[in-house]
């Protein structure tokens, strides 16, 4: 793990604190910098950084978190595929314990029956479908550009292989028009943008030119302590010299061109479609839903899916908080009613959702 | 919000299993020795005092690198009545089996069994088997019931933690969850990844020997470190606090959390205590513990502070802070 502690060095992240917080000084200005992703949210919550920087500068958590952002409708889908005969329901754990619009979730259709099977990686469901031939194997497809390939990647397996019994329900959705959502949002006060180190590997720096275009500043951020308190320090230094751009500081993972084989595997199964966000509505050309050619392996097209009742939890700030304009402690239900245990909204259920690391680290 | 059935995350050691035990099946069973809830009972007999416990194994793979749930369910019992300061004595063993399980398998569990306890030196003098029709349970499930006798003067228990104390585990955190994890993952890269279970009645007994002071003792296992110190927060309404950067954890273990998405901090134990006890004790039973084989890496991770509530701060490696709670929800990998 030498390889970790090298980017988690006290001594490091010291100096880079130092040069914010003199940064912060000559700005003498309040500035707002927004992490995108869920992953952020949570290492910023896990190493305590956001008390060790000034005042003045103040990290919000934006739409990041795939669970989070999936819709009510596709929640209450998904709940509805797990229930159907023959069906094993196959989703990443965050999924768990969304509650859906009458207060159901995976979890308790799970206690009552349903087959919900929790699995860490979407090649577990070969194995699960070669050994249940009988049943139908449906993998709720959730995730931004990085898990969406791996996806794609066990779909064209299993049409290699001619298993039949396996199924994807994609909700996956896209970066980058998220953040155009963001920008074109009036209430929106935001300096600068940290944007994920993973999703970039997948679409290359490009992808985010439209901030710097707008006059924001971007910076392509790691993960770990001493890539974030950098890429902060790279994002005031844009806002000093007044020169927006998108800054590489993730250089060990990200190329300019990105991934460009892996983002062919994903173009090959999924085409991209308008897409409904938690809080954001609906953003045009935003998700990703399965090629004509794959009909056999999505399940949206494999089961007769009857009209859904779905509907925004009342009273669950999480859309605001998604789109950056509230803190969860500012949502009447933080830790009163909504907490870990009986979680009103995705924000406090998944380990990404920003009011689940609120909750856990403040 | 209440629930109508009953979740796996109940059985998880977390906030769901604690409100299950307080408004279950404290209110029904009450009485004086079931409300201390900690890891065992003690009981006065004839001016004599006694620690009872008992506790079900139900891993799953049964057989891990590093051991089974027959070493489990030995070494799990026997350091329940330990951190009581009992001398663990006699157990019990019921096995619940499923109809087609190996006999291979459950003679080389019982054979562990049997070596665990001489090594412990109890003995397991009574026993319960009961086969179920294939599906009716997975595999092999044991209970263990054990029996001490506790000769430590003064009662070791949440209530005797004062400000100021230190806090101490024997070793590294995680190894036993991080070995289960990539055992049922099939995790290839993991393979030198082995479970901590051992008896710790020796290295426990060495301790109480030297340190009049010991105030508390947990063995830290579902839930991990982190669900302990929560639990013993608020049960003591104090603060602890910890430091990051003080906590043994192995390479290995966090390499499977990096992976994973765990908090090794979370992940269970089951050859590992934490001990609480007044500082000026603090180098004896830490060098107690580093001349014992279990306690080779033992460490001070900690403090008891005096200010309410009862919360557990962790400084961070980097020289944040954050909150350690009880854990929520299953040990679930992040997803993106
Ligand atoms: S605290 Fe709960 S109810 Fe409020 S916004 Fe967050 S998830 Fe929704």
């Amino acid at each position: 793990m030498k390889f970790i502690d090298e980017y988690r060095d006290p001594a490091l992240v010291a100096g880079f604190l130092n040069h914010i917080s003199s940064a912060a000084k000559r700005l003498a200005r309040p500035v707002t910098i927004m992490e995108i992703c869920g992953s952020h949210t949570y290492a910023i919550g896990r190493f305590g950084i956001r008390k060790l920087l000034p005042d003045s500068i103040r990290l919000i958590s934006g739409p990041g978190c795939p669970v989070c952002v999936t819709s009510a409708r596709d929640v209450e889908l998904a709940l509805y595929l797990a229930s159907q005969p023959n069906v094993i329901f196959a989703t990443f754990g965050d999924m768990l314990r969304v509650p859906g619009t009458g207060g159901d979730s995976l979890q308790k259709k799970r206690a009552e029956g349903a087959d919900v099977r929790v699995v860490s990686s979407a090649d577990e469901c070969i194995g699960m479908a070669l050994s249940h031939p009988q049943k139908e194997v449906v993998m709720m497809g959730i995730g931004f550009e990085t898990t969406a390939p791996t996806i794609a990647a066990v779909v064209t397996a299993c049409r290699k292989k001619a298993i039949n019994n396996f199924s994807v329900f994609s909700v996956h959705k896209i970066v980058p028009p998220a953040i155009s959502a963001l920008l074109a949002d009036l209430q929106l006060n935001i300096d600068g943008f940290l944007c994920p180190g993973h999703v970039s590997t997948m679409i290359g720096a490009e992808a985010y030119r439209m901030i710097a275009d707008a006059g924001l500043a971007a910076a392509i951020t790691g993960f770990e302590p001493v890539d974030i308190v950098e890429g902060i320090w790279l994002i005031l230094q844009q806002i000093e010299n007044r020169q927006t751009d998108v800054a590489i500081q993730y250089s060990r993972g990200v190329r300019p061109e990105g991934n460009v084989r892996a983002m062919a595997l994903l173009e090959s199964v999924f085409e991209i479609t308008d897409a409904s966000w938690r809080g954001l509505g609906v953003i045009p050309q935003s998700g990703l839903v399965m090629r004509a050619e794959f009909a056999a392996f999505d399940a949206l097209k494999k089961f007769a899916i009857p009209d859904i009742h779905s509907q925004d939890i009342p009273g669950c700030g999480c859309g605001d908080i998604l789109r950056g304009i509230k803190l969860p402690h500012d949502c009447p239900l933080f830790r009163k009613v909504c907490t870990p245990v009986n979680p009103v909204g995705p924000c406090m259920v998944s380990s990404e959702g920003t009011c689940s690391a609120y909750y856990k680290y403040y | 919000m209440k629930h109508d059935k009953i979740l796996l995350e109940h059985g998880g050691g977390g906030l769901l299993s604690h409100d299950l035990i307080a408004q279950l099946f404290v209110p029904r069973f009450r009485n004086p020795y079931l409300e201390r809830l900690e890891d065992s009972a003690v009981l006065n007999v004839d001016h004599r005092k006694f620690c009872f416990t008992t506790d079900s194994y139900v891993v799953s793979p049964a057989f891990f690198p590093g051991g089974n749930i027959g070493s489990l369910a030995v070494c799990g019992t026997v350091n329940d009545l330990a951190v009581c300061g009992g001398n663990p004595l006699f157990l019990s063993c019921g096995v619940i089996v499923e109809e087609g399980f190996p006999m291979a398998s459950l003679e080389t569990i019982c054979d562990t069994m049997a070596e665990k306890a001489a090594q412990a030196g109890v003995q397991i003098v009574t026993g319960d088997t009961k086969v179920v029709a294939r599906g009716a349970a997975d595999g092999i499930f044991i209970n263990t019931s054990g029996i001490g006798v506790i000769e430590y003067p003064s009662p070791l228990s949440v209530k005797s933690i004062s400000p100021g104390d230190v806090i101490i585990v024997n070793g590294t955190l995680g190894d036993h969850g991080a070995a289960v994890i990539a055992a049922r993952e099939k995790l290839s890269l993991s393979s030198d990844l082995l479970s901590d279970t051992a008896p710790l009645n020796g290295l426990i007994a060495g301790i109480l020997q030297v340190s009049p002071h010991v105030h508390c003792m947990r063995d830290a296992t579902r839930g991990g470190l982190g669900a302990i110190l929560a639990e013993i927060a608020q049960a003591a309404q104090m603060r602890i606090d910890i430091d990051e950067k003080n906590m043994p954890i192995q390479d290995n273990v966090r390499g499977i959390c990096e992976i994973l998405g765990f908090d090794p901090l979370y992940l269970a134990n089951e050859g590992k205590i934490v001990v609480f006890c007044a500082e000026s004790d603090a180098r004896t039973v830490l060098q107690t513990m580093q001349q014992h084989p279990y306690g080779r890496n033992a460490a001070l991770i900690g403090r008891v502070g005096s200010s309410t509530p009862g919360r557990v701060v962790l400084k961070t490696i980097i020289g944040g802070e954050r909150m350690i709670d009880l854990p929520t929800g299953e040990l679930v990998p992040r997803i993106c």
